[in-house]
């Protein structure tokens, strides 16, 4: 064990044994009675976290492969509404996105009175479809730039080849393409699921009860301050760890 | 001009927009240049930490590449809005507790400096990463080179690893403006008048929250742009002399 | 050299940071987000409303130096705590939950909560008429503890950072009814904006809950500041600058024993 080995050195031993007295520190002379009382409340936020970290990440990277072929390969008049999609993206932060969305379009609804008898009147109801629908468009803004420069960079005479052979064009794009331009992506779609990962807390802004609307809750009827607040960045330490690892897998797994 | 704004039904949101009191333009500019200044401190304390940052991590002892290691891991796996918040309260209460154990009383915290702080923590540990790859892809013969004419390590830092680190840095730098320009907008959750909040109040009074957002998102959008060609200037001058490396394999 | 300049702006924002402050200079605290008619930013950029008038009242009576700062409401009590500011007075009610973290001065305004819904809604401000219904509240203020304790059997319980959130919301429709302040509702709902929607009558009393009216929070042990606002409190009560202050904005009187 390599790994155990590394951890062995005297100063780390160190490092971890005042790693230790500080949790105990903290368990010991900080308020934690209140995490029984908020418990379930907060296994519901963090399931809420992830499940919206998940879904927008699926849904904002479904949305990047057309985004970055129109980019990279696409006529002008696909290309250039595909790269003013990722500029204002790119170029707003993503709270005015949220809010944007939410509160802009809600402003609207008091002069569309149909809208209320509609069929998607109980999901516009509900903040958690913004919150999806801001966090899928970021992501897909994000990685579409980054899908560009992968579609761009595949080898040219592995497309011709198969060219050559005549195979259809979108055996060629699902075949070769699209595994190469994801193969060569995958390195960085790591980080980005962490940055998306970081990204969730904004849509406690607009009522959604995720991990962070949690530790709100706590801080704002307990008046605890430090405390909730310690214990969310352990949270996202956590998660943002499995994401890494569950990538490094993946990377390990596919053949480079 | 004024028929074009009436046609699109645009009068309204001009009268709005305008920059003297019954309009909210003047308050979004204070805001936007509230959000500048921090963006620009922000960004330069994190270029500080992240040069002192590389330089641990590629040259320090077992300890201080350890405490980095973990200062940046940390930094990059909470989200911002929790560190914010956990800098602002933590960052201010120290102060003051040192200031008063130490005799001097309460000390002033600007907005601006708690920000710039805040946000500048932030920053420096994605600067270090940047930084220390940056350095690294200095070939090793210039550095040692410098070495070996017995040059003194500041003066090295000076005149051989910055200029021959800019270009490899630039793009990595240019992308932490853009963030530290965006991530201003967060500190309106602590209350700081930046022009996110700026913009909140605006549209909360008019009722114009269309207007007000997308104004404000054709500011920020307009300070990306501006960014983008002025760091696109800075790497062409910091790659002179250099073989282009656009368009180069992965 | 680009880098050089950087640096040398990095450090000049760094050393200019922080400077003592004089001793006799008092930060108000109020909320950053617009709380009309109490407190709001205007187009000019300055704070204007009952509030801002009554804080400058009170400062003038007591021969305080006050600053008027903006903070986070949900973060206005470790603000005062972490000493970023020495005195909230952002219609904080008193309660005994607060009162365990941070000390109140003698109230300044004192009003019911009411339950504000749609016109076309057959609503009434009672636990039986709100179960099932989607109810919004602002976040860390008497109204969530209320709603919290009282409206179990609402649908949802939505938590909005601002009361003009919640309103907004409630215009929209996607919450049927919120719950806050009679007065800051009285001002909505004869708003433009708030024309869809009427006060639906005021909540059954909890005083442990909605405390005893509306006073300026100050530091546990901060006793001087606390008697220096309660004397300038009773002095703009006492002179008739409260009611005059008060006849400028609203009908009635808002303050009772």
């Amino acid at each position: 064990m390599t790994t155990l080995r590394a951890l062995m050195q005297p100063h780390r031993i160190v490092m971890l044994l005042l790693l230790v007295a500080v949790v105990i520190w903290c368990a010991v002379t900080l308020r934690w009675d209140w995490i029984p009382e908020y418990a379930p409340l907060a296994l519901e936020g963090l399931w809420r976290t992830i499940w919206i970290m998940v879904v927008t990440c699926i849904l904002g990277f479904a949305l990047a492969v057309p985004l970055g072929l129109a980019q990279a390969v696409g006529p002008w008049y696909l290309a250039a509404p595909a790269r003013a999609f990722c500029t204002i993206i790119r170029g707003t932060p993503l709270l005015l996105q949220i809010w944007l969305l939410y509160y802009g379009l809600g402003s609207l609804f008091p002069q569309i009175p149909w809208i209320r008898g509609s069929e998607l009147w109980p999901y516009l109801r509900q903040a958690w479809p913004y919150a999806v629908l801001a966090l899928t468009l970021s992501y897909a803004g994000y990685e579409g730039e980054v899908m560009r420069g992968a579609f761009s960079s595949v080898n040219k005479g592995q497309l011709e080849a198969a060219n050559a052979f005549g195979m259809p064009r979108l055996t060629m794009f699902r075949r070769i393409w699209l595994p190469q331009a994801i193969r060569n992506v995958l390195p960085t779609l790591g980080g980005e699921t962490i940055l998306q990962l970081k990204a969730t807390p904004l849509v406690a802004t607009i009522t959604v009860v995720e991990l962070y609307a949690v530790s709100s809750r706590v801080r704002s009827d307990t008046f605890i301050v430090y405390e909730p607040l310690i214990l969310l960045a352990v949270f996202y330490m956590i998660i943002a760890g499995i994401i890494a690892l569950a990538f490094k897998r993946l990377e390990d797994r596919v053949p480079g | 001009m004024d028929f074009l704004f009436e046609t699109f039904g645009l009068a309204e949101s001009a009268k709005l927009l305008s920059l003297s009191p019954p309009g909210w333009g003047g308050n979004l500019l204070r805001g936007l240049a509230n959000s500048l200044q921090i963006a620009f401190g922000a960004f330069g304390f994190g270029l500080l930490i992240g040069l002192f940052g590389a330089y641990g991590k590629l040259y320090g002892g077992v300890v201080l590449r350890d405490l980095l290691a973990v200062y940046t891991t940390v930094i990059r796996a909470v989200p911002e809005l929790v560190l914010i918040l956990i800098l602002y309260y933590v960052g201010t209460d120290l102060i003051n507790q040192v200031a008063q154990a130490m005799g001097y009383g309460r000390v002033e915290i600007s907005g601006v400096v708690a920000g710039i702080w805040v946000l500048g923590v932030v920053q420096g540990a994605y600067a270090t990463e940047v930084l220390r790859g940056a350095i690294q892809a200095i070939p090793s013969g210039q550095i040692e080179a410098a070495r070996a004419y017995g040059m003194p390590p500041f003066l090295l830092m000076r005149r051989v690893t910055i200029p021959a680190m800019m270009s490899f840095a630039t793009p990595g730098l240019a992308n932490l403006w853009l963030i530290a320009t965006k991530d201003t907008a967060l500190l309106a959750i602590v209350g700081f008048s930046e022009l996110t909040l700026e913009t909140r109040q605006a549209a909360a009074s008019t009722r114009a929250y269309f207007t007000f957002f997308l104004a404000a998102g054709a500011l920020y959008l307009l300070v990306t742009l501006f960014s983008g060609v002025v760091f696109g200037r800075i790497e062409k001058w910091a790659r002179r002399g250099q073989p282009s490396l656009r368009g180069g394999s992965r | 050299m680009t880098l050089k300049k950087l640096l040398a702006a990095a450090i000049a924002t760094a050393t200019m940071s922080a400077a003592a402050v004089s001793a006799e200079e008092v930060k108000i605290g109020i909320a950053a987000e617009p709380y009309p008619p109490f407190a709001s930013l205007n187009a000019a950029g300055e704070w204007e409303g009952w509030e801002v008038e009554i804080i400058n009242a009170v400062c003038a009576a007591a021969e305080l130096d006050c600053v008027i700062t903006p903070v986070a409401w949900d973060g206005i009590i470790p603000s005062l705590t972490g000493q970023q500011i020495d005195a909230i007075m952002a219609s904080m009610s008193i309660t005994e939950e607060r009162q365990k973290t941070i000390d109140f001065s003698d109230p300044y305004y004192n009003t019911p909560a009411v339950i504000v819904a749609d016109k076309s809604m057959d609503i009434e401000p009672t636990p039986e008429s709100l179960a099932g219904k989607i109810i919004g509240i602002q976040a860390s203020t008497i109204h969530q503890a209320y709603a919290n304790a009282h409206f179990g059997d609402a649908d949802e319980i939505r938590v909005y950072q601002t009361q003009d959130e919640a309103n907004q919301d409630l215009v929209a429709g996607r919450i049927d009814a919120t719950q806050a302040d009679s007065i800051a509702m009285a001002d909505f709902v004869n708003s433009d904006n708030g024309t869809c929607c009427e006060i639906k009558g005021a909540v059954e009393n909890d005083e442990a809950i909605l405390g005893k009216g509306v006073g300026a929070g100050v530091r546990k042990g901060d006793d001087a500041l606390r008697e220096s606002l309660n004397k300038g409190i009773a002095k703009i009560l006492e002179d008739g600058t409260h009611e005059e202050i008060t006849s400028r904005y609203f009908d009635t009187s808002i303050y009772a024993e």
